[in-house]
C-alpha cells in the first residue's frame, strides 16, 4: 500500500501521543523504583563529642591517622597546606556561641575540623568538570582527581575551608606513604572523602578508629533512626557549622 | 622507447629497496626480540585474555578507573568467572606483576609509549624498586 500525503499528515498527527505515552510510562516507573531504593540509601555523618576532645589535651591521633592513611604532605610553608582534618581553636569556630563564662571554659581549646559532607554542598554546584560531586547513595561528597582541573572553584565555594590546593608537587612532602592510596599531583584539590576507600571495604573512617579508646567521633547513617549518630543527637544538644547558610553539614558538634 | 628495459631494470631495484622492510623479515624468518619482560611467577591468568590485555589493558583500566570513582562498583568478574577487586595497586600489581620497571616500563619502552601518567598519584607497591616517572 502506498502511503498517501493525506494519510501520512494524519498518521503524524498520531506523534504527540506517543510522546505523551512515554513519558507516563517513565513517570510510572519512577513512582515504583524509589521504594526499593530508598532503602538502600544512606547519609553518613559524624558526631563529634568536644567533652571527650578536650579531656585529652593535645590530642592530635585523628589528624594524624588521617594524614598517614590519606598521604598527606607535610609542607612547612602554611600558605601551601594541607588539610583533610585538622584542629582549630573554639572560639574561631563557633565564635558566637559563647557567652562571657564559657568563654573561658572553652577558649583555646581545639575541635576537630572537617569535611562537613554537606546535603547542599555549594562546593559541588561550582564544579565545572564535575570533579566533585554528590554521592547520591550514601551522600558522600567525592572528588575525582582524575577529572579535576585545579580552577580552585570549589575552595572559593566552601564556607567551612575544607578544601586545600597541590600547589607542588606532594611526594616529597609526604613522610610514609600508604601504596593502598594514591597520592595527589600539583595542580588539583583535594579534601576529606570520609574514608570512602575505607567504607568501601567494611571499615569506619581511619580518624574514628584512631579514636577508638575515647571514642569522641561516632560515625553512622544519619538516615536510620537507631544508629549510633543519631541516638547522641536524640540525647544531647549538638551544634553544626555555620547552619544558616543552608547547606546542612552531616558533621556535628557535642558541645 | 629504446630506453625501456632500463627503466623497467631502474624501477624494480627501486621497489626492492624502498620495500625493503617489508619482504627481509618474512625472508630472513628473522623478528625483532620482543621486550624481556617479567611475567608473574604464580598467576598463569591475567583479568582477561592475553590478545585483550595486550591491545586494551589501557582501555580496561579506564573502566576500571570510571566504575570505582564514580559508581562505586569495585569488582570485577572476569570472563572465567572469576571476582577481582578493581584497582591497578591492589590487584594488577600486587597480586601479580610485582615489578613494574620490568613489566610496564620494559613494554611501554620498547613500543615507544609515553609512560602514562597513572603513576603520577598512584604508588608502586613497595616490594618494586622506584623507576622513573
Amino acid at each position: 500500500m502506498k502511503l498517501t500525503r493525506k494519510d501520512f499528515l494524519r498518521l503524524s498527527g498520531l506523534a504527540p501521543l506517543a510522546i505523551v505515552g512515554t513519558k507516563a510510562v517513565r513517570a510510572f516507573a519512577d513512582v515504583a523504583a524509589p521504594s526499593a531504593s530508598a532503602k538502600n540509601t544512606k547519609r553518613w555523618g559524624m558526631v563529634i563529642d568536644l567533652q571527650k576532645c578536650r579531656q585529652k589535651e593535645g590530642c592530635d591521633l585523628c589528624v594524624k591517622a588521617c594524614n598517614t592513611a590519606h598521604n598527606i604532605p607535610q609542607f612547612p610553608d602554611k600558605a601551601h597546606e594541607v588539610k583533610w582534618i585538622w584542629n582549630q581553636p573554639f572560639e574561631s569556630v563557633f565564635p558566637f556561641e559563647q557567652t562571657d563564662y564559657t568563654r573561658q571554659a572553652y577558649t583555646g581549646h581545639p575541635i576537630p575540623l572537617l569535611c562537613n559532607h554537606c546535603a547542599n554542598p555549594p562546593c559541588v554546584r561550582v564544579c565545572p568538570t564535575q570533579a566533585t560531586w554528590k554521592r547520591k547513595d550514601d551522600g558522600i561528597v567525592m572528588m575525582d582527581w582524575h577529572r579535576c582541573i585545579g580552577c580552585r572553584y570549589c575552595i572559593a565555594a566552601c564556607p567551612y575551608g575544607s578544601r586545600s590546593f597541590n600547589w607542588q608537587d606532594p611526594r616529597p612532602a609526604i613522610a610514609t606513604s600508604n601504596p593502598d592510596f594514591p597520592t595527589r599531583t600539583k595542580g588539583v584539590v583535594e579534601k576529606c572523602n570520609f574514608c570512602e576507600e575505607r567504607l568501601a571495604r567494611g571499615l569506619r573512617p581511619a580518624c574514628v578508629e584512631a579514636c577508638k579508646e575515647e571514642k569522641a567521633m561516632v560515625f553512622g547513617d544519619l538516615e536510620d533512626p537507631d544508629s549510633e549518630p543519631r541516638k547522641l543527637l536524640r540525647s544531647r544538644f549538638a551544634l553544626q557549622r555555620e547552619p544558616e547558610l543552608g547547606t546542612s553539614p552531616s558533621v556535628y558538634y557535642l558541645v | 622507447m629504446r630506453d625501456r628495459p632500463q627503466i623497467l631494470a631502474g624501477l624494480l631495484v627501486f621497489v626492492g629497496l624502498f620495500t625493503f622492510p617489508l619482504w627481509h623479515g618474512r625472508v630472513t624468518k628473522a623478528s625483532p626480540t620482543a621486550p624481556d619482560i617479567k611475567l608473574p611467577a604464580l598467576e598463569k591468568q591475567c583479568v582477561a585474555p592475553l590478545s585483550y590485555m595486550r591491545n586494551s589493558h589501557m582501555q580496561l583500566l579506564l573502566n576500571w578507573r570510571e566504575e570505582v570513582v564514580r559508581d562505586n562498583q569495585r569488582q570485577f568478574t572476569a570472563y572465567n568467572g572469576k571476582v577481582y577487586e578493581k584497582s591497578l595497586t591492589r590487584t594488577c600489581l600486587m597480586q601479580c606483576h610485582s615489578n613494574k620497571a620490568e613489566f610496564c616500563d620494559r613494554c611501554h619502552t620498547y613500543a615507544g609509549v609515553s609512560s602514562p601518567y597513572c603513576w603520577d598519584c598512584h604508588i608502586e607497591t613497595k616490594l618494586t624498586a622506584r623507576s622513573s616517572p
